[in-house]
C-alpha cells in the first residue's frame, strides 16, 4: 500500500512539474513580453522594468528562477492589478471556489446515489423512465444554459412570491450558494446516477445477493447492507475526475452568477493576458486537481481491499 | 461385445447428399447483424436520423436558407421568432409638430390644493398607430402644468402600475406626444397624467392602442421591396428571430453549426485515429515498450484538460477576441487521445492471444500487418462506440470554450459563442439563448443516444443492462 501511495505521489509530482514547465513554455512562446503592452515605456524604463522582473535574463535562467520561486510557493505579482500578488489572489478567491465545489460535489454524490438507487428499485417502471430521461437531459444540456435558466427561474420565483427568496447572483450567504452549487453539480449528478443505476443492477445479479435472499434476510436489509454498499464503490472511483469536472465547470457558473472565485478570476486574467496570474492559477489548479485525484485513489484503496491487492502486485 | 470387424463399406467416402443440412437462416455478417440490432432500437435510430439531418443542415443549409448571417437589420433588433409577417408600408415620418392648444388659464399653484387635477380625457391617436410611431393627443386638463406619458404592455392595475415612463411635455399647451421608443407590433396601454409640478392627477385614464407592424418607404427600399405607402409587404422571415444586432438567428445557427460540428466531428475522428495507432502499437509489443507508452497516457489523463486548452491558445499567440479554430482542434486531439489508446491497447492485448493471430504469425505476418490487418479491424466495434461518445465531448468543449470567450470569437458564430451573447439579453429576449442552446443539447443528446445504441448493437461485452 505504501509502495502504491509513493508511486502515485511520485507520478503526481512529475505531472505538476510538467504542468509548470508547459505553462512556462506556453507563456514564453508568445511573442513579446508582459511589459510590451504598457503604454509609458521608453527604452530605458523598459529595460529597468525588465531587469526588475528578470525578463532580460536568458530563458533558461528565467525558468530556473520561476521554478525556484514556485517551490517556495511564490507565484509572483499580478500585472493587471496594483500591489497584489498572485498568492493574495489565490488566497482570496480559492476558498470561494472550494466552498462552491464542495457543496456541489455534495449535491452531486448525494443526488446521484439516491436517484441511481431509486431507478434500480423501480427498474423499468415510470420513476425509472422519468429519472433516466432527466439524466439524459442533465448530460446533454450545457451548464451555462442551466445557469441562465435557473437565474430566469429565480427571478420569476421572487416576483411570484413577492419576497427575495434567493438572490439571482452574488456570493456571501448560504442562500446565494445553493443554486450555483446545484447547477454546477447537475451534470456530475447525472453521470453518477447512470453509473449508480448500472452498478446497482450488476450487484443485484450477484450470488451473494441471492444467498442473502435465500437465507431469509429482509429486502430492506439486503438493499442497504449488501446492494447499496457494494454499488457505491465505483461511484467513489469517479469522484476524483468529478472534482476536476466540477472545478473547471466552475469557470462558467462563477462567471454567470458573478461569484468571486478563482475560476472567474482565471477567465478574466486570460482575457487580460495577465501572465503571472495565468501561470500561477494554472499551476495551482493543476496541482490541486492532481492531488485530489490521488487522494481519492488512495482513499479508494483503503475502502476496497481488492484494489490494494492489485496495486501491490 | 464382439471385437470390431471392419467391413468393406466402412472406409468409402459418404456420398454427398444435397439437402441434408439446410441452413435455417442466411448467415449474416457482423455489420448486417449490428445494423439489424440498431434498427430495433428506436431511440438510437431516431438519433441517427437527427444526426443526418443536422449534418445536412450544415452542408446544404446555406443554400436552403439564403440569408446573410452577417447582415444586420438594425430596425429588427432582438425580434422574437416570426414567419411570413406582413407590414404596412408608411410614408417616412417627418417631424411631427404636435398639437397645441391655447394655454389654459393658469391656476396659481396652491400647495394645499387637493384633487384639483382631473384625469386626462379623450386620449386618441393621430394617424394610424404603427411600429414607426404612435402619436397621441388628448384634451387639456384645467390646472395642468405639464403632462406625463406612460406606456405599459398590460392594462394597469393601479397608479403604481403604469409601466414605462416615456416622457413629459414641456408645457401645458402641448397636448400631444409622439412615442417612437422600440415599438413592437402588439397592444400597448398608454396613460397620460396631468401634473402641476407638485402633484399628479390622482385618477388616470388609459387607452389601449393596437400597434401595427410597419416599415417606412425608405426602409422598404433598403430591403429591395418595391412598395409605396399604403401597400402591405411581406417581411423577410426570421423563424428563430433575430439577435441583438438584428442578424437572422437561423442563418447564424446554420453558419455556427459549421464550426461546432467541424470541431465536434473532425477532432474526435483525429484523436481516435491517433489513439488507435498508439494503443495498437503499445498493446502489440507489450512489455517494456507498453509500460513506457502507457506512462505517457497516465500522465495525460492527470493533466487539467481545460487549462491546457486555454494555454494552447495562448501558446499559439491568439489573443482574447480572436478565433482559434485550428489551435482548438489541435489541442483537443493532442490532449484527448489517451482514452482511445487505452481502449485499443486493452483490446489488442486480448486479440493478440487469439488463435487466428497466432496462425497469421505462423504464416510469417509482420507485426504492423498483424496490427492493422487483424487486430484493429477486430476492435472497430468498440472504437466506433468510443468515437460516438467522443463527439459530444468535443462539442461540449467547443461550446464551453467559446462561451467563456476562449474559443471562436465574433463575428464567426458558433453555438457556444451565440449562447454567450444570448445570455446577456436572456430576460428580454430568451430566444437568443434558447435556440443555440437547443442545438447544442440536441446534438449532444443524439450522439449520446446513438452511442448507447451502437454499444448495444456492436459490442456484446459492453452491452448496457436495460
Amino acid at each position: 500500500m505504501l509502495n502504491y501511495i509513493l508511486k502515485r505521489l511520485g507520478m503526481g509530482v512529475l505531472t505538476v512539474w510538467f504542468i509548470a514547465t508547459a505553462t512556462f513554455a506556453a507563456m514564453h512562446l508568445v511573442p513579446g513580453n508582459p511589459l510590451a503592452n504598457e503604454k509609458a515605456t521608453n527604452a530605458v524604463i523598459r529595460a529597468n522594468l525588465e531587469r526588475q522582473y528578470g525578463l532580460d535574463q536568458p530563458v533558461l535562467t528565467q525558468y530556473v528562477i520561476y521554478m525556484g520561486n514556485m517551490l517556495k510557493g511564490d507565484f509572483g505579482i499580478a500585472f493587471s492589478e496594483e500591489n497584489r500578488s498572485v498568492n493574495d489572489i489565490i488566497r482570496e478567491t480559492f476558498p470561494v471556489s472550494a466552498t462552491l465545489g464542495l457543496l456541489s460535489l455534495l449535491f452531486a454524490t448525494a443526488g446521484g446515489v439516491m436517484w441511481g438507487a431509486l431507478t434500480a428499485i423501480y427498474r423499468n417502471r415510470w420513476p425509472d423512465y422519468l429519472i433516466m430521461f432527466l439524466v439524459i437531459l442533465g448530460i446533454s444540456v450545457p451548464s451555462f444554459v442551466f445557469a441562465g435558466l435557473s437565474q430566469f427561474a429565480i427571478l420569476h420565483l421572487n416576483k411570484w412570491t413577492g419576497v427575495s427568496l434567493l438572490p439571482v447572483a452574488g456570493w456571501g450567504s448560504f442562500r446565494a450558494m445553493l443554486v450555483p452549487a446545484l447547477v454546477l453539480g447537475l451534470s456530475t449528478m447525472a453521470y453518477l446516477t447512470r453509473l449508480m443505476r448500472s452498478t446497482m443492477l450488476d450487484v443485484a445479479n450477484t450470488d451473494y445477493i441471492r444467498t442473502a435472499h435465500a437465507k431469509g434476510l429482509s429486502t430492506t436489509r439486503i438493499f442497504l447492507h449488501h446492494q447499496l454498499r457494494n454499488a457505491i464503490l465505483p461511484v467513489i472511483t469517479v469522484l476524483g475526475p468529478s472534482i476536476a469536472i466540477i472545478t473547471t465547470g466552475g469557470f462558467v457558473v462563477e462567471s454567470v452568477f458573478a461569484i468571486p472565485g478563482l475560476g472567474r478570476y482565471f477567465v478574466q486574467s486570460v482575457a487580460q493576458l495577465d501572465y503571472t496570474v495565468i501561470m500561477g492559477t494554472t499551476v495551482f489548479f493543476g496541482a490541486f486537481l492532481v492531488l485530489m485525484v490521488i487522494a481519492v485513489d488512495i482513499l479508494y484503496g483503503f475502502i476496497d481491499p481488492r484494489i490494494r491487492v492489485e496495486a501491490s502486485r | 461385445m464382439n471385437p470390431y470387424a471392419p467391413k468393406a463399406g466402412d472406409f468409402t467416402p459418404v456420398a454427398r447428399q444435397p439437402g441434408l443440412i439446410t441452413n435455417p437462416r442466411p448467415s449474416q455478417s457482423y455489420w448486417q447483424d449490428a445494423w439489424l440490432r440498431l434498427k430495433q432500437n428506436k431511440r438510437a435510430l431516431l438519433s441517427l436520423y437527427l444526426i443526418v439531418a443536422l449534418v445536412l443542415m450544415t452542408l446544404v443549409g446555406p443554400w436552403l436558407w439564403q440569408q446573410d448571417p452577417a447582415y444586420q437589420d438594425l430596425d429588427l433588433i432582438s425580434q422574437p421568432p416570426a414567419y411570413g409577417e406582413t407590414a404596412l408600408v408608411v410614408a417616412d415620418p417627418g417631424i411631427w409638430a404636435g398639437v397645441s392648444v391655447d394655454p389654459p388659464t393658469l391656476i396659481t399653484v396652491d400647495s394645499n390644493a387637493t384633487s384639483s387635477l382631473a384625469a386626462t380625457a379623450q386620449i386618441q391617436t393621430v394617424g394610424s398607430a404603427s411600429t414607426q410611431y404612435v402619436r397621441l393627443r388628448w384634451e387639456p386638463v384645467a390646472g395642468a402644468g405639464f403632462y406625463l406619458v406612460y406606456r405599459n404592455d398590460h392594462a394597469p392595475e393601479s397608479s403604481e402600475d403604469l409601466g414605462l415612463p416615456l416622457g413629459q411635455t414641456l408645457t401645458a399647451a402641448e397636448v400631444s406626444f409622439e412615442d417612437r421608443l422600440q415599438l413592437r407590433a402588439q397592444d400597448y396601454w398608454y396613460t397620460v397624467l396631468a401634473s402641476n409640478g407638485l402633484q399628479e392627477a390622482p385618477g388616470f385614464t388609459t387607452v389601449r392602442i393596437p400597434v401595427q407592424r410597419s416599415i417606412t418607404e425608405s426602409q422598404a427600399q433598403d430591403r429591395k421591396l418595391h412598395a409605396n405607402a399604403g401597400d402591405t409587404v411581406t417581411l423577410r422571415s426570421h423563424p428563430f428571430g433575430t439577435d441583438s444586432l438584428g442578424r437572422d438567428l437561423l442563418a447564424r445557427i446554420i453558419e455556427g453549426s459549421q464550426v461546432s460540428l467541424f470541431i465536434g466531428i473532425v477532432a474526435p475522428f483525429l484523436w481516435v485515429l491517433l489513439g488507435t495507432v498508439y494503443g495498437g502499437i503499445s498493446g502489440y509489443f507489450g512489455g517494456t515498450i507498453d509500460a513506457a507508452m502507457m506512462r505517457v497516457t497516465d500522465f495525460l489523463i492527470a493533466l487539467p484538460f481545460l487549462l491546457f486548452m486555454i494555454l494552447f491558445r495562448i501558446g499559439f499567440g491568439i489573443g482574447p477576441g480572436e478565433s482559434g479554430i485550428v489551435p482548438m482542434l489541435l489541442a483537443l486531439v493532442l490532449l484527448r487521445w489517451e482514452d482511445t489508446a487505452r481502449l485499443v491497447r486493452g483490446q489488442v492485448l486480448q486479440i493478440r492471444e487469439e488463435a487466428f493471430v497466432q496462425a497469421a504469425r505462423l504464416l510469417g505476418a509482420q507485426p504492423l500487418y498483424l496490427i492493422f490487418r487483424h487486430m484493429i479491424p477486430n476492435t472497430i466495434g468498440p472504437l466506433l462506440v468510443n468515437l460516438t461518445f467522443s463527439i459530444p465531448m468535443a462539442i461540449f468543449t467547443e461550446a464551453f470554450l467559446s462561451f467563456i470567450g476562449m474559443g471562436v470569437a465574433p463575428p464567426t458564430p458558433s453555438w457556444g459563442s451565440m449562447s454567450n451573447e444570448g445570455l446577456k439579453s436572456m430576460l428580454s429576449s430568451p430566444h437568443e439563448l434558447l435556440f443555440p442552446a437547443i442545438f447544442i443539447s440536441l446534438t449532444v443528446l443524439t450522439f449520446n443516444l446513438l452511442g448507447d445504441g451502437l454499444r448495444d448493437a456492436l459490442d456484446s461485452r459492453m452491452r448496457s443492462r436495460e
